[in-house]
């Protein structure tokens, strides 16, 4: 019998050594259907490295990574200068795809798109704006007859990198949103309901007459849902899309180094402004040399065939130019 | 039989043995208590030393600024509970009285048997159901209603989107009631029936008997079903978390959204990001078990006031 183990024991072993490299992450759900896509064509076009990935969420990838329990963490907002300092682990951000939340609501009787205006958004979250017939909203959207009824608003009640993007956009276009509630994973909300996750948001919008929520683009997309447009810094009213999301990436000029920068609000005439870049966090020197050998390999694949496939799961791709500098980037992963 | 114990031997090990495994098993439950409490109160160190007792009285939960407060929690998950035991508890008393007293034969077993099934459908499904029934029957018919007789309490008022208090309390109620029902149920089954053939030989109504001959002898068994549903209803989770409207402010009003202690912990724990804010929501965990304790010690207490000098069966 023991002998029966021990040779299982030994084969496992031998194949642990000599086959496949493995590596371990862990973070943001929100980019997992293409991290998944990714790492199982990745496994399969370059054998010899296998990636599991489990989505826990962005505050888990970040404490994971940083306590070097895995081998790479993904986060939808980037680490704070405190995070950074008190990581054990030091980590560089490098973007993969964008993402990018949509404003959704349930207006029985009007049928046409609804325009919003970040100042309006901030105002209806904030308790100011607290009917549908407001002066503010009116003013947005000429010729649509807003009723006059109670606005609910609806947000995300779990922590998660949707509610970031959102709070961050906010802030970025009123003070009074910056001042009295700020931007982070979950915020303290002046009103509204809360619900758990993109899929509790949409429902319940769907099913409160006069209600409004955010969710991510890829869920309004793959489930069809209709949702309004936002207006950019340029000050055109701009509906979300793939292409909006990658033109807002690269409309933002000065990108540091460290590619922790927020794209809410971003400059371009066509950009959607409620987008935001999604990062993987990598380890700038790997205990391991086999490990960043292994990183570095799916990186460069992810830019040469993975952001190809972005848009087919609703994802946007990153901009060229700044493929071309992240190729650089990966290169000094030692 | 004896020759079995003549061929075993010695069974003095045995017994011992058995000593000794039964030992542990018993011992191992406060293992697991003491371990829960250590590892609560270890991981909430520095949200306690930082808010002290404030953090129990604080009414403010604001991750971006670092400032916590469990009170809002706590009193969600105290008020959806009792409202919840408000409802359950006449409710699930009347189906065990019909069902010990007066159901026919031929309908005990299926009633029973539904009541069982009510306690085994996860609550994730009564979330979804009270999304899609409760919530637009509170907002459309049972608000309203409320509001129109009852708004004058304040505890009716206000803008109603059927998710809120209320709502949760109904799916809560309905949640607790099999336990409570079912254990009611064998408790007065066990009261024997010379009590109900002496008390209805005295000349009493059928009414007189169930509440002289049946309650009155069951009442320490029902308080204990009571308390079991109780502890259900404050670490519920998930129907809750969907119904509630997790908002972390405190209204008088019933149809307001709030937040309990066990929705904020599943909501917030896995994108928790700050040291603090991890320290915080372990604390909140620690508050939802002292919450649990003192109120099975209160309940406890109850139990023995109401039974304290009176006789075990009536006289």
């Amino acid at each position: 019998m023991m002998k029966v183990f021990a040779a299982g024991f030994l084969a496992v072993a031998t194949l642990a050594s000599c086959g496949a490299q493995s590596l371990n992450g862990a973070g943001a759900t929100f980019p997992n259907p293409i991290y998944s896509k990714w790492f199982y064509e990745f496994s399969q076009q370059k054998g010899g490295v296998k990636i599991n990935y489990q989505p826990i969420g962005s505050g888990g990838g970040i404490r994971q990574v940083s306590d070097g329990t895995v081998d790479f963490g993904a986060t939808d907002g980037p680490m704070s200068d405190e995070q950074i300092n008190s990581a054990k682990v030091k980590t560089m951000h490098i973007p993969t795809v964008l993402g990018a939340v949509v404003p959704v609501y349930n207006l029985p009787g009007v049928n046409k798109e609804l325009n919003f205006s970040g100042d309006v958004l901030a105002g209806i979250y904030l308790g100011q704006i607290t009917k549908w017939n407001d002066p503010r909203i009116a003013k947005d959207n000429p010729g649509v007859n807003l009723p006059a009824d109670s606005i609910v608003p609806v947000y995300r009640a779990d922590g998660s990198g949707t509610t970031y993007i959102y709070t961050d956009f906010l802030s970025k276009v009123s003070n009074n949103w910056q001042s009295s509630v700020g931007k982070g994973t979950s915020v303290k909300w002046p009103t509204g309901i809360g619900q758990k996750g993109n899929e509790g948001v949409a429902g319940m919008v769907r099913q409160t007459p006069h209600s409004i929520g955010y969710v991510e683009l890829i869920y309004a997309l793959q489930n069809k849902m209709a949702f309004g447009t936002v207006k950019n810094a340029a000050g055109h009213f701009v509906k979300a899309s793939t292409q909006g999301v990658t033109d807002a990436a690269a409309s933002v000029k000065n990108i540091p180094a460290d590619y922790r920068v927020s794209i809410t609000n971003a400059p371009g005439a066509t950009a959607y402004p409620i987008s935001s870049f999604t990062w993987l966090l990598v380890p700038v020197h790997a205990t391991d040399p086999n490990k960043s050998k292994a990183i570095k390999g799916f990186l460069e694949w992810m830019l040469e065939h993975g952001e190809g496939e972005a848009s087919s799961l609703s994802y946007a791709p990153l901009p060229a130019a700044l493929q071309t500098r992240i190729k650089a980037t990966i290169n000094t992963i030692q | 039989m004896r020759i079995y114990l003549e061929k075993r031997g010695n069974g003095k090990i045995a017994d011992g043995a058995f000593f000794g495994l039964v030992v542990a098993c018993a011992l191992s439950i406060f293992a697991i208590v003491v371990a829960i409490v250590i590892v609560l109160f270890q991981r909430s160190a520095l949200s306690r030393h930082t808010f002290g007792m404030s953090f129990f009285r604080s009414e403010d939960w604001d991750p971006v600024s670092g400032l916590f407060g469990a009170y809002p929690f706590i009193y969600g998950t105290l008020v959806s509970s009792f409202l919840a035991l408000l409802i359950a508890v006449p409710l699930a008393i009347g189906v065990a009285i019909f069902v010990t007293e007066l159901c026919p034969k031929f309908l005990r077993a299926p009633i029973s048997f539904l009541t069982e099934l009510l306690a085994a459908i996860p609550s994730v499904i009564y979330g979804l159901w009270g999304i899609f029934v409760l919530v637009p029957l509170v907002r459309d018919h049972v608000g309203p209603v409320l509001e129109k007789y009852l708004g004058w309490t304040g505890f009716f008022t206000g803008l109603n989107i059927g998710v809120g208090m209320l709502t949760a309390s109904l799916i809560l109620a309905i949640m607790i009631l099999p336990i409570i029902s079912s254990l009611t149920r064998d408790v007065m089954r066990a009261v024997p029936v010379s009590q109900r053939e002496g008390v209805l030989a005295l000349g009493a109504t059928r009414w007189e008997m169930i509440r002289t001959g049946v309650l009155r002898n069951a009442r320490i068994g029902i308080v204990g079903a009571v308390i079991l549903g109780l502890g259900r209803a404050l670490g519920e989770t998930m129907a809750v978390t969907m119904l509630i409207g997790n908002h972390a402010e405190i209204h008088k009003s019933f149809f307001a959204p709030a937040s309990t202690l066990a929705s904020v912990i599943a909501n917030e724990f896995s994108e928790a990001t700050g040291d603090l804010y991890l320290s915080s929501l372990i604390e909140i965990g620690l508050a939802l078990f002292v919450v649990t304790i003192l109120v099975n010690a209160v309940a406890r207490l109850l139990i023995w006031a109401v039974t304290r000098g009176a006789p075990a069966r009536s006289t």
